[in-house]
């Protein structure tokens, strides 16, 4: 409350002039990084493609009814069954992981978060590489399950193996968010629910779950969004076994010179995040009541 | 380790790269281009080429490291390198419009011979570029350019059957082999994921042409892949010799130069008798290059003996020199099969030419195969 107050009070203080000059930055951004090639991107998506890829007359809806063909539509619903897999899992294990790191003494604090974000300092491509020397049949996973008689087994170029590429590389996504808000909870509240007799399963349900959603929603978001479009996991761990939409898109451009398609497959990929941001910002402003 | 890495970069665009270059490439705007004017002075074989400077593009890798200084030491003309990770994205850049500030670009044949429609490639000069005479003439008459008019080739190769001789009772023979595998080869095998030489063993098999555009063999093209799938291991265009390499996979479709990869004497190629493709690597000079002599001069020495040896032994694909190509298959033959094919073998191979329109629809095949 207090920092809102004083940033009103010198806002008062600042010229509009000066207001309006602040803004140029983010402003600039957003035209160049986000105004203009969305812009482009939806005028391709109603454009006919060039014979080098590029886009040309006349402009046409082909792209659009083309998108709703059940071969695509398929592909979407399964990036989103493989990215919404991804993420339940990465809550799974990332929740728990948060929790026991705001448990941990400041020193170990640093050290667990350190750790997390560790593997961001590896080039993505050589840690889903990494996977790679692990999941085929000859590799460690397959010769530890035979060791105990389980294998060999194949992994590689499986759905499983896209799902668990997916978790591994944006796990640490989820666990910031989360340590975030779970940093910024009032321990005095649980054990107030623990005095007024609330059980472990309670306490977890009724204070600590409500008051962390918002946290939890942002690292989400930040786990589906990036693996529903990531096209490097599906083409190194799936082998070509099963089709993501990002690597249906890049193909268009890389691939097919089908810039208009790729655009409006984009669009498409857009709007389905609009809208899962938008059922968040209604679920986080619903929470903030419930906490008021 | 830089031979792996060229083609597994050109085959397959992976990672970050992959994902600016869309990006760079959605943002640059179209792509609707005409040919410059036509006419260009001819050129000056006997023009000062230390007061010129060319920008070549090629593969990461793909050449000999010390190229630049060995060039300019050679014919006083001043180079720089730079990097295309795919034919796509240099052919997007070349095609964008405007002058792109390279002189020479290494294409793939097919599209060489697209950029050559749109009227964007200088015709080569014979008599700037000696060296042609020391190269086989069956390179010299590869299907997209007969008779060298815009492209000269670097590299070139077939593609067919790689596979483990220790581990199959016998040597595939037919594209059939890996399509229609026997039981005990079922999710032992590979395909490349991509086209056209997705298509290809099903197009081969089915007797058809690698560069067809028929929808009716297109489509029974299709059918056989949705049936082959459910055999395979996967598709893969990246670590499929190190699949080899560790007994996973019996069988891959491969590119000729890429089964020497896998390091294993276990690993042998095959064309398969029902034939291939004939692919070649070239390099063109841009209409817009403001220094046409040191480009050719560049091509010239690129065909030369130093730097054909250089990418044959390094590189492992087959050298278009005659002499450099001999002396390769005496020496590197016994442990790199393809290096000994002779041209006449390899030109039975169909040369893979541009196609167009259909380019959607292959990859519309593609996309339909992997999906399903």
């Amino acid at each position: 409350m207090t920092s809102r107050t004083s940033a009103g009070v010198r806002r008062h203080g600042d010229g509009p002039l000066l207001r309006a000059l602040a803004s140029v930055p983010a402003l600039t951004y957003l035209v160049i990084l986000m105004a203009i090639p969305l812009a482009l991107v939806i005028a391709y998506a109603f454009l006919t493609a060039g014979r080098f890829g590029g886009v040309q007359g006349p402009v046409t809806l082909d792209n659009i009814t083309r998108m709703f063909q059940p071969l695509y539509l398929e592909i979407l619903v399964s990036s989103v069954v493989n990215a919404g897999i991804a993420t339940a899992f990465a809550f799974l294990i990332g929740f728990p992981a948060a929790l026991v790191i705001t448990r941990l003494s400041p020193t170990w604090q640093t050290a667990a978060l350190v750790a997390v974000v560790l593997p961001f300092w590896t080039n993505f491509l050589i840690r889903t590489y990494a996977w790679i020397v692990l999941l085929n049949r000859e590799g460690f996973l397959s010769d530890g399950l035979e060791l105990v008689g389980l294998g060999p087994v194949e992994f590689l170029y499986t759905r499983q193996a896209i799902i668990l590429g997916l978790t591994y590389a944006y796990i640490p996504l989820m666990v910031l968010p989360i340590y975030a808000s779970l940093q910024r909870l009032d321990p005095q509240l649980l054990e107030a629910a623990q005095n007024l007799g609330a059980g472990p399963w309670r306490r977890f349900r009724t204070v600590l779950l409500p008051l962390t959603l918002p946290g939890i929603i942002t690292g989400c978001l930040f786990v589906f969004i990036p693996s529903l479009g990531n096209f490097v996991i599906p083409e190194l761990l799936g082998g070509g076994n099963s089709q993501m939409i990002g690597n249906l898109i890049r193909d268009q451009f890389l691939k097919s010179r089908d810039w208009p398609f790729g655009s409006a497959l984009s669009l498409m990929v857009l709007a389905l995040l609009v809208i899962i941001v938008m059922l968040q910002a209604s679920a986080s402003r619903r929470t903030r009541k419930w906490g008021a | 380790m830089a031979t792996q890495r060229t083609r597994a970069r050109r085959a397959s665009i992976l990672g970050i790269a992959g994902a600016v270059c869309a990006v760079l490439l959605a943002a640059c705007g179209g792509g609707s281009s005409g040919g410059e004017a036509s006419s260009s002075p001819s050129l000056d074989p006997s023009a000062d080429l230390s007061k010129q400077s060319i920008v070549v593009s090629n593969w990461d890798a793909y050449m000999d490291p010390d190229v630049a200084l060995k060039f300019t030491d050679t014919t006083k003309a001043n180079i720089t390198v730079a990097k295309h990770a795919t034919n796509e994205e240099i052919v997007g850049k070349l095609t964008a419009g405007g002058d792109p500030g390279i002189d020479v670009a290494f294409v793939s044949g097919q599209y060489a011979q697209a950029l050559n429609e749109a009227g964007l490639l200088e015709p080569i000069d014979p008599k700037l570029v000696p060296n042609l005479a020391n190269l086989y003439p069956e390179s010299k008459n590869l299907a997209f350019d007969p008779g060298n008019k815009f492209s000269v080739p670097y590299a070139w190769g077939t593609t067919g059957i790689c596979y483990r001789e220790d581990l199959m009772a016998s040597p595939p023979t037919s594209w059939n082999d890996i399509l229609n595998p026997a039981p005990e080869y079922e999710k032992k095998t590979l395909m490349l994921a991509t086209q056209p030489w997705l298509n290809l063993p099903a197009a081969k098999a089915l007797g058809f042409s690698v560069n067809t555009t028929d929808a009716g063999q297109l489509d029974q093209i299709k059918q056989q892949l949705l049936k082959t799938k459910p055999t395979l291991l996967g598709f893969d265009d990246v670590t499929f010799y190190e699949r080899l390499a560790s007994g996973e996979v019996v069988m891959a479709v491969a590119w000729d130069g890429w089964c020497n990869y896998a390091g294993d004497p276990n690993v042998k190629f095959v064309v398969p008798q029902e034939g291939a493709d004939l692919w070649a690597d070239t390099m063109v000079v841009l209409k817009s290059s403001k220094n046409k002599e040191a480009a050719m001069a560049y091509i010239n020495f690129m065909i030369g003996e130093e730097m054909q040896s250089w990418m044959t032994n390094n590189i492992l694909y087959k050298s278009p020199n005659k002499a450099v190509a001999e002396k390769a298959s005496a020496e590197l033959g016994a442990d790199y099969p393809n290096i000994a094919m002779t041209p006449a073998d390899l030109a039975k191979g169909e040369g893979l030419i541009d196609i167009g329109e259909a380019a959607k629809i292959y990859q519309q095949i593609a996309t339909e195969v992997q999906a399903s």
